[in-house]
């Protein structure tokens, strides 16, 4: 972790992104789920009943910004009142500030097993493994996490972390891990999971969660879940640790409210969550259930980094999804090939800010541009812009192959003299013309990826420029 | 119409230029059809949106000032390119922020620039397009044109006008077709992937050809159906309109 600072490192988590999107997109199982993947449909559906779907968004987006200008201020007024309520905050500068807050914790309390529900930020620090390494046992219970974890793997996506996986290969899973017949229909699945994770949630001594939101006001946790795991670990076990980054934070329940109306509906289409929780500190006396102890740890690991830059819009995400959901590369090659916690457009923006730059090249070049995200972010953050902002760093740092550089460079030195372009863009259509011969394709251009999967129609032997001189003339 | 002709400058952009000029010809013929007094600046090259999405700021801004200067004459900056006339009007204000001397002449450029199919509806009000066409299309929206540069009815007026010709709509016409500039040439195996839904997505409306408003977003599609074997023709929406599909 701390990934941040240093050289470029070659075994960096987020390179070799093209060997694994290749793989990925030569492997039937994870193409056959993808295929399936359509949260985007359910979002369309789900802001139809809005007529002012584009007015909240700019509420939200306004929310965001006004939590980002002031945000030492809410944090500060959040450990104020969570403190005043009971709540124990930590506060995690790094990643490994995270695992040794969790385990320092998990020592004093003397918990030996851990059940955790959502959180993306746990997986940043690579958490269930450093407790692991202490010998604490961990069990994920959001069922998608859950199946991710019996499989060894991580998530491919923020909300829907399994969605990698066919209903087949959680059958063969399901059979392997529970010692169960193998099933595949989805109903009798659920009830398997929901028997297991059920011994889990009552046996769990401590229970981590992430947190959507804290409240300022307040000093609350929010949490949206769909699966009432996130209220079960949060309420159960004795101990509750809630891990969740410094840009979390809103001012007010009010604000909360509108920005719920836009997360769930981004999100899976719902109006709202089957459940919003809102935990404000322990157990207290009269409560008949909760934790003897809440915790919550507010990380930056990288966040301060971006505020009060060009990348500050990056930290209004409310991680619904919808930018990876609706973006045609995510559709195609799945979140494992970003490589980093956070995949598609986000995590393109996300991944290069937190561990560095010269550790993610590809992610902000792997992209159309097509916007799809832009326009469906509900916080409204200009991704495409932030992605072209990170590859003009990469020029600036030096960071693209020295071809590229020389390429453009001639191109643009070029572009700039009407006369030299007007006499290379001549030849060029004359070459092209002739390698195309007579089906006027060109089939294979050594070198260039664009041949790899399809043929280039053939320039016509003259330019426009050409043809209009002549027509002048005559 | 009124009898003042409107005074266009025809930016041909560097594509068209080079690969295909018949869609500059039916630019050219489509604006005169609605009255146009169309000049065609000789200096020009590129708007430069490949460096500006390359990262490479400083080859961009010389490239966008270069075309400021141009077609500072032009009443109106006609471009057959959702994506070019977007760079333009979506783009040189932030990528000219640091030459704040540029920015009423950048801002009076983006203000007066038009994506082809925009303009002939929306502002030269062409009310009968020269082009004739027998079979079935189906309409791509090119993410930049539709995206920054609200291009969606425009052509689809226009198409409906064009005698014989039936448009049947794919399932998801919005869809990236995964082009993406530089991306096609970088990351090859993913766009073509990407394209592959496109042309799937085209083939089930069964359509003779696919129309489009952006000569990059054709070169992708026609190069990836190629190599599946499709036949379907791949045309500029302009050379439907003016009825120069076959040049
Ligand atoms: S960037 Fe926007 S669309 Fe993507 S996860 Fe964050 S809030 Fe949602």
């Amino acid at each position: 972790m701390g990934a941040s600072s240093g050289a470029r490192t070659m075994n960096a988590p987020a390179e070799g992104f093209k060997a694994r999107a290749h793989d990925k997109l030569n492997d039937a199982k994870v193409q056959r789920a993808m295929r399936n993947f359509n949260l985007a449909g359910a979002r369309a559906r789900g802001i139809a009943d809005l007529d002012n779907f584009e007015d909240i968004r700019t509420a939200a987006a306004a929310i965001r910004d006004r939590s980002l200008a002031s945000l030492d201020l809410w944090l500060a007024r959040f450990e104020q009142e969570a403190t005043r309520r009971g709540t124990k905050v930590h506060w995690a500068e790094t990643h490994a500030d995270i695992n040794r807050i969790v385990i320092e914790i998990a020592r004093q309390t003397g918990v030996k097993k851990i059940i955790k529900s959502k959180s993306m930020v746990s997986e940043e620090s690579h958490l269930n493994d450093a407790l692991e390494a202490e010998g604490f046992k961990v069990v994920e219970t959001d069922l998608g996490e859950y199946i991710v974890q019996l499989a060894g793997e991580k998530p491919s996506h923020i909300i829907a972390p399994a969605i990698h996986k066919t209903r087949d290969d959680v059958a063969d899973l399901f059979a392997e891990h529970h010692k169960t017949p193998r099933k595949s229909d989805i109903g009798e699945l659920t009830m398997e999971a929901r028997k297991f994770l059920r011994e889990h949630f009552l046996s769990g001594e401590m229970g981590i969660s992430g947190g959507n939101f804290i409240i300022a006001e307040t000093g609350s946790l929010l949490l949206v879940t769909n699966e009432g795991n996130g209220r079960m670990t949060t309420t159960l076990p004795r101990v509750h640790v809630a891990i969740t980054g410094i840009e979390k934070v809103l001012p007010t329940l009010e604000d909360a409210s509108c920005i719920l109306r836009l997360l769930t509906r981004s999100a899976t289409g719902q109006s709202i969550s089957n459940y919003v929780t809102v935990n404000t500190g322990p157990k207290q006396p009269g409560d008949l259930d909760g934790p003897e102890e809440m915790h919550v740890i507010i990380v930056d690991a990288g966040r301060t980094k971006l505020l009060g830059t060009d990348m500050q819009e990056a930290l209004r995400c409310i991680r619904c999804g919808a930018c990876m959901n609706h973006c045609p590369v995510y559709q195609n090659i799945g979140g494992h090939a970003y490589g980093w916690v956070y995949p598609g457009p986000i995590g393109s923006v996300l991944t290069p800010n937190y561990i560095g730059i010269e550790n993610a090249v590809d992610l902000p070049n792997a992209a159309t541009l097509c916007n799809q995200c832009g326009v469906v972010c509900p916080v409204k953050i200009p991704l495409p812009d932030l992605m072209r902002k990170l590859r003009e760093k990469q020029v600036d740092r030096g960071l693209r192959p020295w071809q590229e550089r020389l390429g453009l460079k001639l191109w643009a030195w070029t572009a700039q003299r009407p006369g030299i372009y007007a006499f290379a863009t001549k030849l060029a259509a004359r070459l092209g013309r002739s390698i195309g011969g007579a089906d006027r394709t060109i089939h294979r251009l050594p070198g260039n990826g664009w041949t790899e999967g399809r043929d280039m129609p053939a320039p016509k032997g003259k330019t426009f420029r050409e043809l209009y001189a002549e027509r002048k003339r005559s | 119409m009124s009898d003042q002709k409107l005074r266009v400058g025809l930016f041909v952009t560097c594509l068209v230029d080079l690969m295909r000029p018949s869609i500059g010809f039916s630019a050219l013929k489509l604006l005169e059809s609605a009255g146009c007094d169309v000049t065609v600046p000789t200096s020009q090259t590129c708007c430069g949106q490949p460096a500006y999405n390359s990262g490479d700021r400083a080859a961009a801004q010389s490239l966008a000032r270069k075309v400021v200067a141009e077609f500072r004459d032009c009443e109106y900056v006609v471009v057959p390119s959702g994506s070019c006339s977007g760079m333009i009007r979506a783009h040189y204000a932030e990528l000219l922020a640091e030459f704040p001397a540029d920015r009423p002449e950048v801002e009076r450029l983006s203000a007066r620039t038009y994506e082809l199919t925009d303009f002939l509806v929306n502002v030269a009000k062409l009310d009968r397009v020269p082009g004739r066409f027998a079979g079935n299309c189906t309409y791509h929206d090119s993410c930049s044109g539709l995206r920054e540069m609200g291009v969606k009815k425009q052509p689809r007026a226009l198409l409906g006008q064009v005698p014989g010709l039936t448009l049947n709509e794919m399932a998801t016409p919005e869809y990236c077709c995964g082009f993406g500039g530089t991306f096609a040439v970088k990351y090859g195996e993913i766009s073509a992937r990407i394209a592959d839904r496109k042309c799937e997505d085209i083939a089930s409306t069964g359509a003779d050809a696919v129309v489009l408003g952006d000569l990059g977003c054709m070169l992708n599609i026609e190069g990836r159906l190629k190599r599946r074997g499709d036949r379907t023709k791949v045309y500029h929406v302009a050379e439907v309109l003016a009825g120069m599909t076959d040049e």
